[in-house]
């Protein structure tokens, strides 16, 4: 095994054997701190309602993130389109952007009047930034010289756009859209937290909750597992997109000889 | 009748600064023309009115001819790093609206011109600096140009690869009977290439002297070191520094 991957797999190893060593040394009880293999355990016992719940956040997640990428990327072609369009109306995306989620959460909750609707709205509002202003630089961030040569020969507006321009701002839209999918799963999360409602068709956060109510500690680890577990899939999914797309021109996937 | 004539033009930028003033020249048919000049004498915003990429504070510039029959190589190679050595050449074909099969019939013999056979489908990362820009040369060939405007095509390139590709085009340019307007600093380069020399001075822009090269094509690499070469040299970098003295 290459030491990319060895390096970090036997650090968690021996990181998790510590923690279960020290959890027993020290007969800490599981409602205070429980082992991985307690939270193992919880995993496989409770894994029709957490897969239930995983299953809610993740649509919420993917819909909130295809969201972002529609309406983030379609703002950045208008803006690059229509410069007083942008002067207009990106203030007012930076606004909501700095505006911190959990504070406008609640006010959403109430005007959307739907749980499921407000995550969609909340996680979306945390994701669309970055592939915006990503995709607005990359769309800028074109050679002046090939730009003369669209020029000189004829091509409008939108040809310059689709061969030129979009072509252009590709690594810097799959750049911002690896952290988006980061964003919208926090965004998804957080939003639960504030939402705070239970149910049938609850998340990953309401789990967490949950246990915490009912002091059910290892099972409150267990969604925490399987949220951190979904966050690395979609990074690194979203990576391999990057890298398939990318990996016959873009410098990042250059491999450089040693 | 002059092919290309350029009559008293100024070019004063949005920011106040002149890049040129009262620039005149005339270019004939088939002529393989030189602008030899310092770095930021103007001579690329020369190029760019001659183009119709930009136009003239003041005077007139006449060329036969559309945008679309020019062919225009910038100091970078210039290709979109996401294509393909022969969808970068085929994209002014592209532009232009026509058939795939087609255009990319064009861009291969472009690239066989060039000597890029085998290479049709290498993205630009893949190829050398001396090997982009001949893609860049074959992108302005395949329009089939009447008009070859260049801006210091070669000045990023080794000497070796320069000297080569210096050859290469004066043998495209004999084979094809395409006018060119050569922009250099180099006075070596402008004098092997060239029949004729035009001196440019600095801020802002004007044309000086000129001088005619009358040795005979083709130019081999052996004219580089005759007598011949070195006298003409000469006169071109007197010309030059008499020209930056102003």
């Amino acid at each position: 095994m290459r030491p990319r991957f060895a390096a970090p797999v036997l650090l968690g190893i021996l990181m998790l054997a510590l923690w279960e060593g020290a959890v027993r040394a020290a007969a800490i009880p599981p409602y205070i701190l429980p082992g991985p293999l307690t939270i193992a355990e919880t995993l496989v016992a409770d894994w029709s309602t957490l897969l239930a719940s995983l299953l809610v956040t993740l649509r919420i997640t993917l819909e909130a993130l295809a969201a972002a990428v529609v309406v983030g990327g379609l703002l950045a072609v208008l803006f690059s389109l229509s410069r007083w369009l942008e002067l207009s109306l990106f203030p007012y995306a930076v606004i909501l952007q700095v505006t911190p989620i959990v504070a406008i959460a609640p006010l959403i909750i109430v005007w959307a009047n739907d749980v499921e609707l407000s995550l969609l709205i909340c996680a979306w509002l945390v994701a669309f930034f970055p592939i915006l202003s990503n995709t607005i630089l990359g769309l800028r961030s074109v050679d002046p010289n090939l730009l003369s040569l669209f020029e000189l020969y004829g091509a409008g507006r939108w040809r310059t756009l689709v061969h030129l321009r979009l072509p252009g701002a590709l690594p810097y839209f799959l750049g911002g859209l690896r952290i988006s999918g980061g964003l919208a799963l926090i965004g998804a999360v957080v939003a639960e937290f504030v939402a705070g409602t239970g149910g049938n068709a609850s998340g990953l956060a309401w789990r967490i909750l949950e246990s915490s109510y009912q002091l059910k500690i290892p099972r409150m680890f267990a969604a925490l597992v399987l949220i951190s577990a979904t966050g690395i899939a979609i990074f690194l999914l979203l990576t391999l997109l990057s890298h398939l797309l990318l990996r016959h021109w873009h410098e990042s996937t250059l491999e450089i000889e040693r | 009748m002059p092919f290309i004539s350029v009559r008293d033009v100024s070019k004063v930028f949005a920011n106040g600064v002149q890049a040129l003033a009262a620039v005149s020249l005339e270019v004939e048919r088939s002529e393989f023309l030189s602008v030899l000049g310092p770095s930021g004498c103007g001579k690329s915003t020369l190029l760019r009115l001659i183009a119709g990429l930009s136009e003239p504070t003041a005077g007139a510039i006449e060329r036969p001819g559309s945008r679309a029959d020019i062919g225009f190589v910038f100091q970078e190679p210039t290709l979109m790093p996401w294509a393909t050595a022969l969808a970068n050449v085929a994209l002014p074909l592209r532009l232009r609206g026509m058939a795939k099969s087609e255009r990319e019939q064009r861009a291969a013999s472009a690239l066989e011109q060039v000597g890029l056979v085998g290479f049709e489908h290498s993205w630009p990362r893949e190829l050398s600096g001396g090997m982009k820009m001949r893609v860049s040369i074959a992108r302005a060939l395949v329009v089939e140009p009447m008009l070859l405007l260049m801006d210091e095509p070669f000045a990023a390139l080794d000497e070796i690869t320069r000297h080569r590709l210096n050859a290469d085009l004066l043998e495209l340019w004999q084979r094809n009977n395409v006018t060119v307007v050569f922009v250099t600093h180099s006075v070596f380069e402008s004098v092997f290439l060239s029949q004729r020399v035009t001196v440019m001075t600095s801020r802002p822009g004007r044309v000086g002297s000129e001088l005619a090269i009358a040795a005979l094509y083709p130019r081999s690499d052996a004219f580089r070191t005759s007598t011949e070469y070195v006298g003409y040299c000469r006169q071109a970098s007197a010309l030059l520094a008499a020209a930056m003295a102003e």
